[in-house]
């Protein structure tokens, strides 16, 4: 149970093209990472809808291959 | 989600103006994210109740498709989903938590 950060940054790409991620291993276990993602796709949206930009992109990972991942999300 | 699940988070949400459904207890969080919005509560002496996931696997999953959100723990306030542990702790820095305690009138510490 655990995601390269390659993976995560190249999913989240994927879903919203512009953003701009930064992802960091947090405990260098590849199991828990923050990740700030800032995109003019988010604008005019709630932080809430916001977060789940970024969980769909992960296409249901997020709680099963990949245990913590914090989220900072930014408007651009 | 089976309807006895439904029927058990919408009591809850319901009956108790601030929910919290986490790992563990507000005594014993049993994850770190968990902790963290515990504490959070805590310190501004928010009233809420908090929801063991971990004693009940149908919970467990069930929030997760309730509030069509992957992680816990999950914060409601007056029935509605704030959001989770990194939101929280971003609106307990910026103001924004007290502020919806505030329009939602619980009591808190000013």
């Amino acid at each position: 149970m655990a995601m390269d950060l390659k993976e995560i940054e190249t999913l989240i790409k994927e879903a919203l093209p512009d953003a701009v991620i930064e992802i960091q291993d947090l405990a260098g276990d590849g199991n828990h990472y923050s990740a700030t993602v800032t995109s003019s796709n988010f604008s005019g949206k709630s932080k809430i809808e916001q977060h789940k930009m970024v969980y769909n992109s992960l296409k249901g990972k997020m709680g099963n291959e990949l245990h913590a991942l914090a989220i900072k999300t930014k408007e651009q | 989600m089976d309807q006895d699940t439904k029927d058990l988070i919408n009591n809850e949400i319901t009956n108790n103006e601030v929910c919290l459904f986490m790992k563990g207890t507000p005594d014993a969080p049993q994850c770190g994210f968990s902790m963290a919005v515990s504490n959070m509560l805590k310190i501004l002496e928010v009233n809420y109740k908090g929801i063991n996931v971990l004693e009940n696997q149908s919970l467990r999953e069930g929030i997760k498709e309730f509030s069509d959100w992957p992680t816990i723990p999950q914060i409601y306030i007056k029935g509605e989903f704030v959001g989770g542990c990194d939101i929280i702790k971003e609106m307990y820095e910026n103001g924004e938590l007290k502020k919806i305690l505030e329009d939602k009138a619980i009591n808190y510490k000013k």
